[in-house]
C-alpha cells in the first residue's frame, strides 16, 4: 500500500518533471547551500588543524607594538637580552627563538625574485617543526660570527634550481653573497594560499648586521611543552616584558602576544558566523520552497479533483487520500533535498581543490538535510492533502 | 431471519438541499427494498430524484431524514470513514463518463480498489487479470485509457467494479456515452454478471431499450416513486 503510494507519487512527479523541479527549487537551493557551507567549513577546520600542527603546536608569537601604542619608542624592537631573560624565567618551555624578517631581493645567475629573508637561530627549526630535506643547520661559529650562509625553502629551490640540489651554491641575498647549506622540506600552502616554503633563512646576526643594520629582534616565538600552560605562560611573558621594557603601571603593553590557538578560535568563530548566515538564508529558502510546494500541491489537487472523486468512490478513505498527497509532497521536497545534497556535495568537490582544503564528507548533515527537507514536504503538504481528503466525492466526480 | 433480508432498504428517505426559502426536496419520502440478486433499473426525468437516490445508495451521500439500511447496517448513522469502508467492501461503481485514471493502464485501473483493500501486489494483478478477461479485455491490459475505445473503457470500468466481488454494482447511465451496438454489448455483460455471479445490479438510465435488460423498474417523478414494477 505504502509502496504503491510512493510509486504513484513518483509517476505524478515524472509526469510533470519541469514543474516538479521548479517547485523543488527553493528546497534545492536551501539544502545545497547548507551542504556546501558545512562541507567547506569542515574542510577549513580540518585544514586549519593540520596547519597548526605543521606550524608547531602551542606557539606564542611576541611582536613589538601594541594596539594602543602610537609613539615610536613604544614599538621598538626586542633585544637579545629580552630573549635570554625569557628563556631563563619561563617554566615549561619547549623552545624559544628570536628572529628578524625582511623582504629582500635574491639573485642567482640571471634569475631573481623578492622573498622573505629571516634571520634566526637553530632553535627556530625546532620550534617551528621544520624538517631538512638536505644539508644541515647553522654551526655555532656561523651563528656567532654572522657568516653569510643560508638555508632555503622548497619554493626558492624550484624557482632557482628546479629539481637540482642547491647545496654549496652561492646566491646573492640583498647584495650579500651567500652559500646555501640546507634545504627545508616543504610544508605546502595554507588556506589563504600563503606558503612558508618561499623563505631564505640566515643566521640572526648576518641579517641584523648586513641587511637591516641594527641589532633589533622583531619576533620572539615561544613554544610551550603543554597546552595547559599557554595562558599562564602568556601572562608571565607579558609581566617579564613589561618590566624589561619599562612599561609604567596602568599603561597598556607596548608589545603583542598572539597564540595560534586563539587565531584558530577566531577563524572558527568567523566560520560559525558564516555558517549561521548561510543557515539563515537557507531557512528562508526552505520556507519559500515549502510554500512553493504547498502552492503546486493545491494546483495539483484542483487538477485532480475528478481522480480524487474516483478514488473516494471506489473505496479510498479520507486517510488514504490524505496519505497519497502527503507522500507526494514529501517526495517532491525529498527529491529537492536529494538534488540539493547532490549539488552541495558536487559544488564542494569542485571548490575544495581551489581553496586548498580537503573534502570532508559530513554524513550527519546529509542525513539531517534529507530528513528535514522531507519534513518540510509534510508540513507544507498537509494543508493541500487535507483539502483533497475532505473533498465531497459527489462534487469531485462531477468536476470537469 | 424468517425470509430473505432485503439487501437494501429505503424507509421514508428524504433529501433536502438548501435552507429556508431556497429549500428543495430532492427526495420527498421514498420507501423500497432491493433483495440480493435483483437487476433494477432506476428511471425518471432529470431532477426526479434518481441521481440523489443513487448517491445515497452508493454511500456517497446521506439522507436528511429516514433510514437507508444496507446489509443490515443503518447507513444514515455512519460517518464518512465508515461509509468509505462500505464502498470499499461491498460496492462497485460504473459511471457514465467511465472515470478511469489517466496515464494508467487498464490492469492498474482495475487493481485500484484492491490496493485500498490491502491486497498484495501479486494477488492483485492476478485478480485484475481475471476481471479483465471476464469483460473480454484480457489482451488490452497494458493499454491506457486514451488508447481504448469508449466501449472498452466502460468494460474496464466494469472490471474495476467487479474485481472486489461486490454485493452491488451501481451503474449510473453506463451507456450514456456509447453508441447503440456498444450499449447493448455492455448490457449483455451486466446481465451475465447478474445472472451468473448473482451480483445485484442497480442501473440508472433514460433509455427504455437499455432499461429493458433489467427485471425491475423503479420510476421516479418529483422526488417520489411513480411506479415500481417487476417484469415477468
Amino acid at each position: 500500500m505504502l509502496w504503491q503510494t510512493i510509486l504513484l507519487a513518483l509517476r505524478e512527479i515524472r509526469a510533470n518533471t519541469m514543474r516538479s523541479i521548479l517547485t523543488a527549487l527553493g528546497i534545492i537551493i536551501g539544502v545545497g547551500a547548507v551542504i556546501l557551507m558545512v562541507t567547506l567549513g569542515g574542510g577549513v577546520t580540518v585544514e586549519i588543524a593540520r596547519q597548526f600542527d605543521s606550524i608547531g603546536g602551542n606557539l606564542l608569537f611576541v611582536n613589538p607594538g601594541g594596539q594602543f601604542t602610537r609613539r615610536a619608542s613604544d614599538s621598538r624592537n626586542f633585544k637579545m637580552r629580552d630573549v635570554e631573560v625569557l628563556r631563563r624565567q619561563l617554566p615549561g618551555l619547549f623552545g624559544i627563538t628570536a628572529s628578524v624578517g625582511n623582504q629582500a631581493e635574491v639573485v642567482f645567475g640571471s634569475k631573481n625574485k623578492r622573498t622573505v629573508v629571516i634571520g634566526t637561530d637553530n632553535e627556530y627549526f625546532r620550534v617551528r617543526l621544520w624538517k631538512f630535506a638536505e644539508g644541515r643547520t647553522f654551526t655555532d661559529g656561523e651563528v656567532l660570527s654572522g657568516k653569510p650562509v643560508c638555508i632555503i625553502g622548497e619554493e626558492v629551490r624550484q624557482d632557482f634550481f628546479g629539481a637540482q640540489s642547491p647545496l654549496g651554491v652561492k646566491i646573492r641575498v640583498a647584495d650579500i653573497s651567500c652559500e646555501i647549506i640546507g634545504l627545508l622540506s616543504p610544508k605546502g600552502k595554507d588556506i589563504f594560499g600563503n606558503t612558508e616554503d618561499d623563505r631564505v633563512i640566515m643566521p640572526l646576526r648576518t641579517v641584523q648586521r648586513r641587511i637591516i643594520g641594527n641589532d633589533g629582534i622583531n619576533t620572539i616565538q615561544i613554544s610551550i611543552a603543554s597546552k595547559a600552560d599557554i595562558e599562564p605562560t602568556k601572562k608571565r611573558t607579558a609581566e617579564i616584558l613589561r618590566e624589561l621594557r619599562n612599561v609604567p603601571e596602568g599603561q597598556p603593553d607596548n608589545f603583542e602576544i598572539d597564540d595560534i590557538q586563539s587565531f584558530s578560535a577566531q577563524i572558527q568563530s568567523v566560520l560559525t558566523v558564516m555558517t549561521l548566515f548561510v543557515g539563515a538564508i537557507a531557512a528562508v529558502s526552505l520556507v519559500v520552497g515549502g510554500i512553493g510546494i504547498m502552492n503546486i500541491m493545491l494546483v495539483s489537487v484542483t487538477e485532480r479533483t475528478r481522480e480524487i472523486g474516483i478514488r473516494l468512490a471506489i473505496g479510498a478513505r479520507e486517510s488514504d487520500v490524505l496519505m497519497q498527497f502527503l507522500i507526494e509532497a514529501m517526495m517532491l521536497s525529498g527529491l529537492g533535498g536529494f538534488l540539493g545534497i547532490a549539488f552541495g556535495l558536487g559544488g564542494s568537490a569542485l571548490l575544495t581543490p581551489l581553496l586548498n582544503i580537503p573534502f570532508v564528507f559530513n554524513a550527519e548533515i546529509v542525513v539531517i538535510a534529507f530528513v528535514f527537507s522531507a519534513f518540510i514536504g509534510v508540513v507544507f503538504g498537509y494543508f493541500p492533502a487535507r483539502r483533497a481528503a475532505r473533498l465531497d466525492p459527489i462534487e469531485a466526480l462531477r468536476y470537469e | 431471519m424468517t425470509r430473505a433480508e432485503p439487501l437494501i432498504a429505503f424507509r421514508d428517505v428524504r433529501k433536502v438541499y438548501g435552507k429556508g426559502e431556497a429549500e428543495v426536496a430532492a427526495l420527498a419520502g421514498i420507501t423500497f427494498d432491493i433483495h440480493p440478486g435483483e437487476f433494477v433499473a432506476v428511471m425518471g426525468p432529470s431532477g426526479s430524484g434518481k441521481s440523489t437516490t443513487m448517491n445515497i445508495l452508493g454511500c456517497l451521500d446521506t439522507p436528511t431524514s429516514g433510514a437507508f439500511v444496507f446489509m443490515g447496517v443503518p447507513v444514515q448513522d455512519l460517518d464518512r470513514h465508515q461509509r468509505a469502508l462500505l464502498r470499499r467492501n461491498y460496492l462497485g461503481f460504473v459511471f457514465q463518463g467511465f472515470n478511469l485514471l489517466k496515464r494508467t493502464s487498464a490492469v492498474e485501473n482495475v487493481e485500484l480498489p484492491l490496493i485500498y483493500r490491502g491486497v498484495g501486489a501479486w494477488e492483485r494483478r492476478r485478480r485484475a487479470r481475471v476481471a479483465l478477461s471476464r469483460v473480454g479485455l484480457a489482451d488490452r491490459e497494458h493499454h491506457t485509457s486514451s488508447e481504448l475505445s469508449g466501449g472498452q473503457q466502460q468494460r474496464v470500468a466494469i472490471a474495476r467494479a467487479l474485481v472486489t466481488e461486490p454485493a452491488v454494482i451501481l451503474a449510473d447511465e453506463p451507456t450514456g456515452n456509447l453508441d447503440t451496438a456498444r450499449s447493448h454489448e455492455l448490457m449483455r455483460l451486466l446481465t451475465e454478471l447478474n445472472e451468473k455471479s448473482g451480483i445485484t445490479v442497480i442501473l440508472v438510465t433514460h433509455e427504455e431499450d437499455i432499461a429493458a435488460y433489467a427485471k425491475r423498474h423503479i420510476r421516479f417523478r418529483d422526488g417520489l416513486i411513480a411506479s415500481d414494477d417487476r417484469s415477468a
